[in-house]
Parts: structure tokens; C-alpha cells; sequence
């Protein structure tokens, strides 16, 4: 079994390292094995690898370098900015459809005295700016709202919710986890004081992120140790995983500049009409709203999606449904529910994510094998054969 | 096994069906392992008479741990399957009524039935397995005289599971695989050894697999807290078979029949529960003597070595699972129901058990005790 061919379109889980990446960090697992924090050769040339990074990932974000402070991913980046910020007493709002780094985040807040307010999304996933300003209150102190979502990658009309955030006086924080590399991101014009991201969804190592955080902000640091990180985050650097992060950050500008990213959206786009058109009694979760152009989202009725994607696997394609929880079992996606699909069609559907070394080739392999597989499942699903029965 | 199939492996973490996947793979099978995640055993930790950090059998992470392990170590690919609402509602909620309406229920018959035999084999199946395989001891075989599948009791009868297996139906047992059926424990353990499963001395596992400790009074508490219902009130009278009240009692749940402590009312002779009347919230307690009965009724019947039940027939049946079985006429009597005659009369008659039927070692069929 384990000599069969395998695709992987499961990239908003984790990225493969782009090549240039892994050259680009090998040296820093040998030879400059430096703490950039020391001040002889050996640090001074770990420390300036570090800087570069800094400034690749600002060149990415818009921001400034001096604004960038290295983390150990996403989790990190949400947990420092959302517990950082806050204190017994405030309110914050959040929505239904976060990441849960972001919602156990919130949920400990709440635990800690803290009030949140989730708002919902409609059925296409979108939040709706008027919502938010609704829910602000004279104590809200933040605003957290994720940019993609990593189930349906529907971008979130982030820059009005950035114009509320700053008539209210409000911080804003944003997760753009799933965001960065797939869209342009300006900070500036996205309004937002802080925006996490992390390395491995790029094509940089897993185990590296950064957080913005806007020049002038107070936050309170969640590790206590030494000045790193212009005292943000104590710890001495992982300095591969920076150098990775930089080198993938400064890939994704030239990406995006150069709109290399059309093609990723056409094999999307191919993946949802080929599937919509040949496999009967499926759609797209999140059609209508502007998305990220490597994530598609698609229900497939009567069938149970945790089968499909084991079928699939056996078969060599590697993609995901929902989150997983701990065992390792798929419970009902958050985020699908959220959007008012019934639990069983949330259980019924698949996210395929694509990356850059995606093929069409492999886009057609994929497109050979889910619409067999799904025809498999069917034949053997109880509810499937009623439906056809009672239709 | 002559031909190179693929098969699923039901892995519970435990050595039984650790060892059923290293015995298929050996044969050079391609074998799958899936576990259910069932039951959620964080969910109760910490309502009241619950232990705060839970360590159950099925589902417990340790066990999904043990599977994982295994299925590495043998190089097969490995998933765990969510069934958490099925089990829920057609393991844990039966569970709970039967006990609130004084009956007790046996869940791993009702577990086997609707998930292990029914779900996870559809799943089996649609991943593209020909079989399924688990760590139970029994057997199953195509019998060409009758043209049925047939379970069997196994080689090693200490550990005997066939009274759990009544209710599968023919076209299950014709995609079910009993890999264990000849083997004795030892020499399963053995084999884990020789196969090289880090879990070879793990211990058995007795209790219900959601019910930590065994105390399901703690437990039904605790999951009606959860559910934001309190226990029913079932307390009433309890009489003697003559109707004479005796005394009180605090809930029918409490009392199984045959149970003679915890009655609460002090007599001169040893007092024994005989019968406990759901509708009218009596438990009924007599003598040791008045605990035997010769017949019993069973209903929602399964037959597998035979069709139907034409004429009446001669069978060893067992009451429960640690009965030995005794001699009796198996008969209908009704629609989907079957009168029990034993030649001895037979102590404690459970309603909510199982009855099961043998045929020698060939398990006839089973219906559940009324």
C-alpha cells in the first residue's frame, strides 16, 4: 500500500517546504548554528539572518520590521495578541467561525472575567460588518476576527470591519493564517493593530509564526525570560524556522506580485465545476463570497465525509474534512454548522486546499478518483438508497 | 486464507484485536485498522460521583494511543471513525431507559448490533474492504447443508463472546472474520509476543466501556445532570410475592433480581430480589426458592443457523453472559417472541438480558428477555 501514487491537496493542514526554503534554512541546522543574541561572529551572523527574515515578512505584511515579532506559529501569535490585550472586565468580539486558537482563546477570557460576543455569518460564510458595530459596547476592548477561513477560505470583509475598529477606538486583531501568501496583505489597509501568521502554510518549517503588532501597542507577554523579540516574546529565537518564514514570505510577495496565483484558482475553479457537473447532489460551501483561490469547499449529500476521506487516502488522494479532536475522529465542522448547513451535510463535505506544487496533472487524478469514490459510498449508504427510493 | 483480500480490523488498543491485525497482515493480507471513537470519556469527568480523569476501555486516548502504536508497528494504515451520536443514541439512551424502567440492559449486544456489525462494517465496506475482522472469540462458517452462516462457540470457551453475537444477521456474518476462534487467550498473548506488540501483557478489560468503574447508579446521576434532567423518581413499595408491603424503596433502578443486599428491611431469613415491576414501581422480594422459574419469554428474536422456528426444538440456552447454558424447548409463541421451557427451573431470570439458544456449539439464536 505504501508504494501507490499520492497527491496531497490538503494544504491549508500544512505546506510541503518549497525547495528554496529548505536550502535556505539547511545552513542554519549546521554551520550557523549562532544564538543571535550573542555577541561574537557566530551570533552577529545569525543575528543578521534573523533581521532579513524580519523584513521579508514585513515586506509581506506592509508593515515595518520593528513591527514583526517571531512567534512559534499561529496558536502562539492569537494567544499573545488576544491575551495580551485584555484584562478581567473587558468585552471582545469575536465570531462563530474562528479558528480554535482564536475561540478557546476567548473561551478562556471568559473564563477569566472577560465578555465575548460571537457574531454569526450567513449562508455563504460572511460575517456582516453591521454586526460587529452592533456589538460594540463602551468596555470592548478588541476586536478578533480571523481573514480566511481555513474550512471554506472565505475572506472577511476585513477593511470595514478595520474602519469600526478605529471610529470605536477599538483594537482590531486579525488570524490571516489561512490569508497570508494566498491574498495581498496591506495592514495598513486592512486596519488591523495586530494580524497572526504562520510559517507552515506558506512553505516555510511548522513551528514558526509572527505576529504584528502595530507600533505604540501595549501587551503583556505570555513567556518571561529575556529581552527577545524587543521583549514581546522571551526565548531564544528558533532561528531556522525564522530564516525558513523569511525565505517563504519573500517567495509569496514575488507570487503574488507576479499573479502566479490565477493558475491555483483555475484548478480550483476546474476542481468544483468537474465535481458539480459529474457527481449529482453536491455544491460548494461558501459559493458567492470572495474566497482565497486555493481552497474549495464541497458537500457531497448521503455520504458520511470522515468515509470518503479514508477512501480516498487508501487510494493515494490526501484530502480533509472538519477539524479533528484529539483521538483523531471528525466531529461536525463549527464552521459549516455556523453557516446553517444541517449537521449531516456538514459531515458530507470535503476541503480540498491546493499549493504551489500542485499540478494539473495531479488536479485530474484527484478529478478521476473522488467522483468513483463517492459512487462507492453511495452504492453502500443506507440513506443514500432511501433517498432514491422516497425521490 | 488462499486469496490476498483486504481487510478492516475493528482495533480497540486492546491484545485480542492488535493481534487479529498482525495475524491478517502476516498472511499477507492488506489489512486496515479502524477504530470507533464512541464515547467521549471527558464528557461525565467531574459531575458528581464521577472520577475526575476518566480511564475507560473503548475510546479512551490512552487505547487510541495503543491501536496507533500497533498499526505503525505492523505498517498498515490506521483512521479513527467518529460514531459518537450513533452510540449515543442506540447504546447509551437504551442503557439508561432499560435501567429507569427496571430492567438490566446489556449495551455491548446493543454496541455489536448498531455500530461494531452494522456502522463500522458499512464503513469497511465503502473504503473498499472485503471483510471485516475483530478480536472476538467466536467463530463463523459457511454451513452448505442449510445454506446459512452459522456462529459458533470458540476453541477456548473461557473466553466464549458468542453470547454478545446473537443478533447478527446473515449477511453480516457473511463479511464478518473471527480470526481468534481457534485460538486460547495464552496463545494469543503469545502470538502478540511473537509478533512483537509492545501491548502483549496488557491487561483484559471487563467493564462497560462508558460506565468507569462499573457503578452505572453514579452513572445514570451524572448523564441525566448533563442533560439537564434530574432522575426520575422511581421510588416505591417494596412487597413480598404475596403482595404484602414490607417496607420502601428509593428507586427501581437500584435493584437488579437476584439481588439480596441493599434491600433495606431486616428479616429473619435472607430476602432476595425476585421481580421489579417498572409500571407500578414495585420491587417484589421473596426466598431463594422463589428466584427459580422454568420458563422465560424472549421477543425481538434472531435466528442465524435456521430460518424459522417451525417446530419446537431442543437447546441449551444461557440467561447470561457467565450462565453455562441449560437444557430447554425453544418454541414461538408469538409474533417475533419465543417461550423457553427448561427441564430445571433456572434462578434469576433477568428481563433485559439476553437469551441465547446453542444447538451444541452452534449458536441457534437469541432474543432479549421480557
Amino acid at each position: 500500500m505504501s508504494s501507490i501514487r499520492r497527491v496531497y491537496l490538503d494544504n491549508n493542514a500544512t505546506t510541503p517546504l518549497l525547495p528554496e526554503v529548505f536550502e535556505a534554512v539547511r545552513p542554519y541546522f549546521a554551520e550557523r548554528f549562532g544564538n543571535a543574541s550573542s555577541i561574537h561572529h557566530h551570533g552577529q551572523e545569525t543575528r543578521a539572518a534573523v533581521e532579513r527574515a524580519r523584513e521579508s515578512v514585513a515586506a509581506l505584511l506592509g508593515c515595518r520590521a520593528s513591527e514583526v515579532v517571531f512567534t512559534s506559529g499561529g496558536t502562539e501569535g492569537d494567544n499573545l495578541a488576544i491575551s495580551g490585550l485584555t484584562h478581567p472586565g473587558d468585552h471582545v468580539i469575536s465570531s462563530t467561525i474562528e479558528h480554535h486558537a482564536v475561540l478557546n482563546s476567548c473561551k478562556h477570557l471568559e473564563a477569566m472575567g472577560c465578555e465575548v460576543t460571537y457574531v454569526p455569518v450567513d449562508g455563504r460564510g460572511l460575517i456582516d460588518p453591521d454586526d460587529v458595530r452592533r456589538a460594540l459596547r463602551p468596555h470592548t476592548k478588541l476586536i478578533t476576527i480571523m481573514m480566511a477561513n481555513n474550512e471554506t477560505g472565505v475572506l472577511q470583509p476585513l477593511e470595514q470591519i478595520g474602519k469600526i475598529a478605529a471610529e470605536a477606538d477599538v483594537y482590531f486583531h486579525t488570524d490571516a493564517v489561512q490569508a497570508a501568501g494566498k491574498v495581498p496583505i496591506d495592514v495598513n489597509r486592512l486596519g488591523c493593530d495586530l494580524l497572526s501568521i504562520s510559517g507552515h502554510k506558506l512553505h516555510a518549517p511548522q513551528g514558526v509564526g509572527a505576529l504584528y503588532v502595530r507600533k505604540g501597542t501595549i501587551l503583556q507577554p505570555m513567556f518571561h525570560g529575556g529581552s527577545h523579540e524587543r521583549s514581546r516574546r522571551a526565548g531564544t529565537e528558533n532561528v531556522p524556522g525564522i530564516i525558513g518564514l523569511g525565505k517563504a514570505a519573500e517567495l509569496a510577495r514575488e507570487a503574488l506580485n507576479r499573479g502566479d496565483l490565477a493558475q491555483m484558482s483555475a484548478m480550483r475553479d476546474q476542481i468544483e465545476e468537474r465535481i458539480l457537473s459529474e457527481v449529482e447532489a453536491t455544491g460548494v460551501n461558501g459559493e458567492g463570497a470572495p474566497r482565497v483561490p486555493n481552497t474549495t469547499n464541497i458537500h457531497f449529500d448521503y455520504i458520511e465525509g470522515e468515509s470518503l476521506v479514508i477512501a480516498l487516502d487508501l487510494k493515494g488522494l490526501a484530502v480533509s474534512t472538519g477539524a479533528a479532536c484529539s483521538s483523531g475522529a471528525i466531529e461536525a465542522s463549527h464552521v459549516l454548522t455556523a453557516m446553517g448547513l444541517p449537521p449531516e451535510t456538514a459531515r458530507a463535505s470535503l476541503r480540498f486546499s491546493l499549493g504551489k506544487q500542485n499540478t494539473p496533472e495531479e488536479i485530474q487524478f484527484a478529478l478521476e478518483l473522488v467522483p468513483q469514490s463517492v459512487a462507492r459510498l453511495r452504492e453502500l449508504s443506507p440513506v443514500y438508497n432511501k433517498a432514491a427510493v422516497s425521490s | 486464507m488462499a486469496q490476498n483480500k483486504t481487510i478492516a480490523v475493528a482495533m480497540s488498543g486492546g491484545v485480542d484485536s492488535s493481534t487479529v491485525a498482525a495475524m491478517l497482515r502476516a498472511e499477507g493480507h492488506d489489512v486496515i485498522g479502524l477504530t470507533m471513537q464512541l464515547w467521549n470519556q471527558r464528557r461525565l469527568a467531574g459531575h458528581e460521583g464521577m472520577p475526575e480523569a476518566v480511564q475507560g476501555r473503548c475510546c479512551s486516548l490512552d487505547d487510541v494511543y495503543d491501536a496507533r502504536r500497533v498499526a505503525e508497528t505492523l505498517g498498515i494504515p490506521y483512521y479513527v471513525v467518529n460514531h459518537e451520536d450513533r452510540f449515543e443514541r442506540d447504546v447509551v439512551q437504551p442503557f439508561v431507559e432499560e435501567y429507569l424502567s427496571g430492567r438490566t440492559p446489556i449495551p455491548c449486544s446493543l454496541c455489536n448490533n448498531h455500530l461494531k456489525f452494522d456502522q463500522l462494517l458499512i464503513v469497511a465496506q465503502q473504503i473498499g474492504a472485503d471483510a471485516l475482522a475483530t478480536g472476538h472469540y467466536a467463530r463463523v462458517e459457511f454451513d452448505d447443508k442449510s445454506g446459512r452462516w452459522l456462529l459458533k462457540r470458540p476453541a477456548d470457551l473461557a473466553k466464549d463472546q458468542t453470547y454478545f453475537l446473537f443478533g447478527l444477521t446473515q449477511d453480516q456474518l457473511s463479511r464478518t472474520l473471527f480470526p481468534l476462534g481457534e485460538m486460547t487467550k495464552p496463545q494469543v498473548r503469545d502470538l502478540a509476543r511473537h509478533h512483537g506488540l509492545a501491548l502483549a501483557a496488557k491487561p483484559d478489560s471487563q467493564e462497560i466501556c462508558f460506565v468507569p468503574g462499573g457503578d452505572y447508579k453514579k452513572f445514570l446521576d451524572a448523564y441525566l445532570a448533563e442533560q439537564g434532567e434530574s432522575l426520575p423518581d422511581t421510588a416505591g413499595e417494596l412487597v413480598t410475592t404475596d403482595g404484602q408491603v414490607i417496607g420502601e424503596h428509593d428507586g427501581i433502578h437500584k435493584f437488579t433480581v437476584g439481588q439480596r443486599k441493599g434491600l433495606g428491611v431486616a428479616t429473619g431469613s435472607p430476602l432476595y430480589v425476585i421481580q421489579i415491576k417498572g409500571d407500578q414501581r414495585q420491587v417484589v422480594v421473596g426466598k431463594q426458592e422463589d428466584l427459580y422459574s422454568r420458563t422465560l419469554r424472549a421477543h425481538r428474536v434472531n435466528l442465524i443457523a435456521v430460518e424459522d422456528l417451525r417446530e419446537p426444538m431442543r437447546v441449551r440456552v444461557k440467561i447470561r453472559h457467565r450462565h453455562e447454558g441449560a437444557p430447554a424447548i425453544l418454541e414461538t409463541s408469538g409474533h417475533d417472541e419465543v417461550l423457553v421451557t427448561f427441564d430445571e427451573p433456572q434462578r434469576a431470570i433477568t428481563p433485559g438480558q439476553a437469551a441465547v439458544f446453542y444447538d451444541g456449539e452452534v449458536v441457534v439464536g437469541g432474543g432479549w428477555i421480557v
